[in-house]
């Protein structure tokens, strides 16, 4: 009867509203994760044939869930633009956004959403024809380039290009199978967007090694799971669950070693960390294995990256930023304790 | 005068106009600018089915990505790729709807066809026209599933209220109102407590619900535009009539939405129905985004209907108002039995116009993250698998999108046909 109950809803809609309950109240009594996610984006967030979830940012919902609810599949997936998602977050219909989103200052403080963490480190590049030669951005002066709208990286590149004292020609398109268009049809040299997107595109033309993505990242942009303001155990877990995928790649922990590692190994971080020892999970109000549980379902940040993004998938992206901390990368846990 | 009985002596066969012998002399009887401008159009015809042919026929249909469709395809350019229809059709047809209750919204549309078809034909027997109705009380349930209670108390009650009104034809009108708002409030009562008073065993028995984010693809854009259709066709005559109404507030009222409504794009309403409500609703609520997206639709193509059925109301002559008026008929009677047939039948085309564009306007829903078909489209792509399709998942869109548009218009000519009475 979800129409009636619908009816009370809006019959309840001018009631006086007494803020947000608990999240992971709201989730535990639910039995099921709201993840916010993208419509559809390579490697991070799209659907197979029978309609499961599956990308990077997916994970990120799956191993919240697991943590939580000890179970990765009780998740229900929220598509959202870019231009729903924060208002998604704010009114409550997700408990949190997992959808490649920048962490801003502006979106941070202004829109209310609480970033938990870098979850994958992207930047804007470009990508070129193998044929023009080019080596580096600074030879695109009075390149074509297309370039998505009312993006940060338009407003990107035009300052790189000015601060360098470069010109170009800008050809405005809408979305990815426009630039795709009109890059193999040579309406312009150059299509700027963030890395990770030039990688999958680069990956879908007939001929990926006839183009090249050329060395400059000229911003940054730090992708990652956002909450909302006002519920501070919640942006712990969710933020923690991060961290803890993130040390169990440090750690030596994998989605097959996770429910074994902790009864035979001598260091006392992992079995902290697994549950075995100490009691970090009732601290945030979850079971003694929550990470045990999100390791197990969906793998260290490692194993995430490799299975989405990394160099043996179509996409073929390097660890780069995205690596830990002691392999010049600038993933690195705090440490759970 | 004597009459002669001889026989008319044999001529050749007249020259067929219609047949392409025909066609050619014809056009060649009127001079070689038209012989060669026919030439050229039937070239550049016969060129594009050409190039389209030669496109879609491509043995494809087995691929599991794009990589795999090139590696069939051996270099040659300019070739579908159909794997990805293969392998996704089921997806932009239904969206997320769990495939083992593929048959539900199959059935639903199929009975809904049915029921449209047998509603619309203007010969229609009455009891046809009642039994029509069934389909679009099923398809609710069909479609979402869950407990069959709740569904089978309104059912009932539906039929009941069709019993009363025969029964409570003679008694006085408010008291029948009454009545019949009192029976439906309890109705919808029962409705929703039902399931707590039944045994925990027969409590969940019914179809398995299917939750409103599951449904998508032209499941979602049928949904959408079928509801809107519905429901903003008596709307929309209701803002008609208030529109023109003697009565200051109701025409007021009338006007102002139906100005507002027309003076905002529909993707500011589809907005409002996904992120301003969100704030208004009491937070926690889960008012379903669909429905919120059907009343939204529906009140947008209702200003539209009702604008097309004033214009229609105005061209019906006066002197049939006044012609009821000199017959005893009230307001009600005269607008049901002179007025609106006339009117309804004159505004034909532009109605069916309005619900081809309310249908493809659904489209419109993938811009707040519903997965219609281009919403879907935009999905599937970014599977890695089939990065890099275009034609072939939007042709495939556009072709079903083509199919239901075009038998509406054909149907709303059809209609035309039919009602013709020679005046006018």
């Amino acid at each position: 009867m979800k129409f009636l109950r619908n009816g009370a809803a809006i019959a309840l809609a001018f009631a006086p509203v007494s803020g947000f309950a608990d999240t992971l109240e709201d989730v535990q009594a639910r039995g099921q994760l709201l993840c916010g996610v993208n419509t559809g984006l390579s490697g991070f967030s799209f659907t197979d044939a029978d309609g499961n979830w599956t990308g990077f940012d997916v994970d990120m919902c799956r191993a919240v869930a697991a943590a939580v609810l000890g179970d990765a599949d009780a998740v229900e997936y929220i598509p959202l633009t870019g231009k729903t998602r924060f208002t998604a977050l704010s009114s409550g219909e997700i408990d949190f956004l997992s959808r490649n989103t920048t962490w801003t200052y502006s979106r941070d403080s202004d829109l209310a959403a609480n970033f938990v963490g870098t979850s994958y480190y992207d930047g804007q590049g470009f990508l070129t024809r193998a044929e023009l030669g080019v080596s580096s951005v600074m030879d695109l002066d009075g390149a074509t380039i297309c370039i998505k709208t009312g993006t940060t990286t338009e407003l990107t590149l035009s300052e790189f290009f000015r601060s360098n004292g470069m010109t170009y020609e800008p050809v405005p398109i809408e979305s990815d199978s426009e630039a795709q268009q009109q890059y193999n049809a040579k309406s312009c040299d150059v299509f700027t967007a963030d890395a990770s997107a030039l990688a999958a595109n680069r990956a879908s033309f007939a001929d990926p090694d006839a183009h090249v993505i050329l060395p400059e990242i000229i911003s940054k942009e730090p992708l990652g799971p956002a909450v909302r303001h006002g519920d501070d155990r919640w942006h712990d877990i969710v933020g923690w669950t991060l961290n803890a995928l993130i040390a169990a790649e440090e750690l030596g922990i994998t989605s097959e070693n996770a429910r074994t590692l902790g009864d035979t190994t001598n260091s006392p971080e992992i079995k902290r960390l697994l549950g075995v020892d100490g009691d970090l999970g009732a601290m945030n109000g979850l079971s003694a294995t929550w990470a045990q549980d999100a390791i197990a379902a969906v793998g260290n940040y490692g194993e995430i990256f490799d299975r989405h993004l990394g160099t043996d998938t179509v996409i073929g992206l390097e660890r780069g930023l995205n690596a830990q901390w002691f392999n010049g990368g600038l993933q690195y846990a705090p440490p759970f304790r | 005068m004597s009459q002669s009985n001889d026989l008319i002596p044999p001529r050749p066969a007249p020259q067929s106009a219609n047949g392409i012998l025909g066609r050619i002399q014809a056009l060649a009887a009127q001079g070689p600018s038209h012989l060669i401008l026919s030439v050229i159009s039937y070239a550049a015809m016969a060129a594009m089915i050409w190039l389209i042919l030669r496109w879609a026929i491509s043995p494809t249909w087995t691929a599991g990505s794009l990589a795999e469709c090139r590696e069939i395809l051996q270099g040659q350019h300019g070739k579908a790729c159909w794997g990805v229809i293969n392998e996704r059709w089921s997806q932009l047809l239904i969206g997320f709807y769990p495939k083992a209750e593929f048959w539900r919204p199959a059935l639903a549309f199929v009975l809904l066809g049915l029921a449209i078809f047998a509603m619309l034909r203007v010969n229609a027997r009455a009891m046809e026209r009642k039994l029509a109705v069934i389909p679009f009380v099923l398809t609710p349930y069909l479609l979402w599933g869950g407990p069959i209670w709740s569904w089978v108390v309104l059912f009932g009650a539906a039929c009941l209220l069709l019993v009363m009104n025969k029964l409570l034809r003679s008694t006085n009108a408010k008291a029948d109102f009454a009545i019949r708002i009192a029976f439906i409030g309890a109705a919808v009562w029962l409705a929703m407590n039902i399931s707590d008073a039944l045994p925990p065993s027969l409590k969940d028995l019914g179809l398995e619900p299917v939750k409103s984010r599951e449904f998508g693809g032209f499941l979602l854009s049928f949904l959408i535009g079928l509801s809107a259709i519905l429901f903003s066709l008596p709307m929309g005559v209701a803002l008609a009539l208030g529109r023109t109404s003697k009565l200051p507030l109701l025409r007021v009222v009338s006007t102002g939405f139906i100005e507002f409504i027309r003076g905002v794009p529909l993707i500011t309403l589809l907005f409002i129905a996904s992120t301003l409500l969100n704030i208004f609703l009491p937070p926690g609520t889960n008012f379903d985004i669909i429905v919120r997206v059907i009343i939204m639709v529906t009140l947008f193509a209702s200003a539209y209907i009702a604008e097309i059925v004033r214009g229609a109301l105005a061209a019906v002559p006066k002197g049939q108002t006044e012609g009821a008026a000199s017959l005893g008929l009230n307001y009600w009677q005269t607008q049901r039995l002179i007025i609106l047939p006339q009117a309804l039948k004159i505004s034909i085309p532009g109605i069916v116009s309005t619900f081809i564009a309310v249908f493809k306007d659904t489209t419109l829903v993938s811009i707040i993250g519903l997965l219609d078909p281009l919403g879907l489209a935009n999905n599937i792509r970014a599977d890695s698998a089939w990065t890099g399709i275009v034609w072939e998942i939007y042709g495939f869109a556009a072709l079903i999108f083509f199919i239901f548009c075009f038998a509406m218009s054909q149907y709303s000519m059809w209609l035309e046909r039919q009602l013709q009475t020679g005046h006018r």
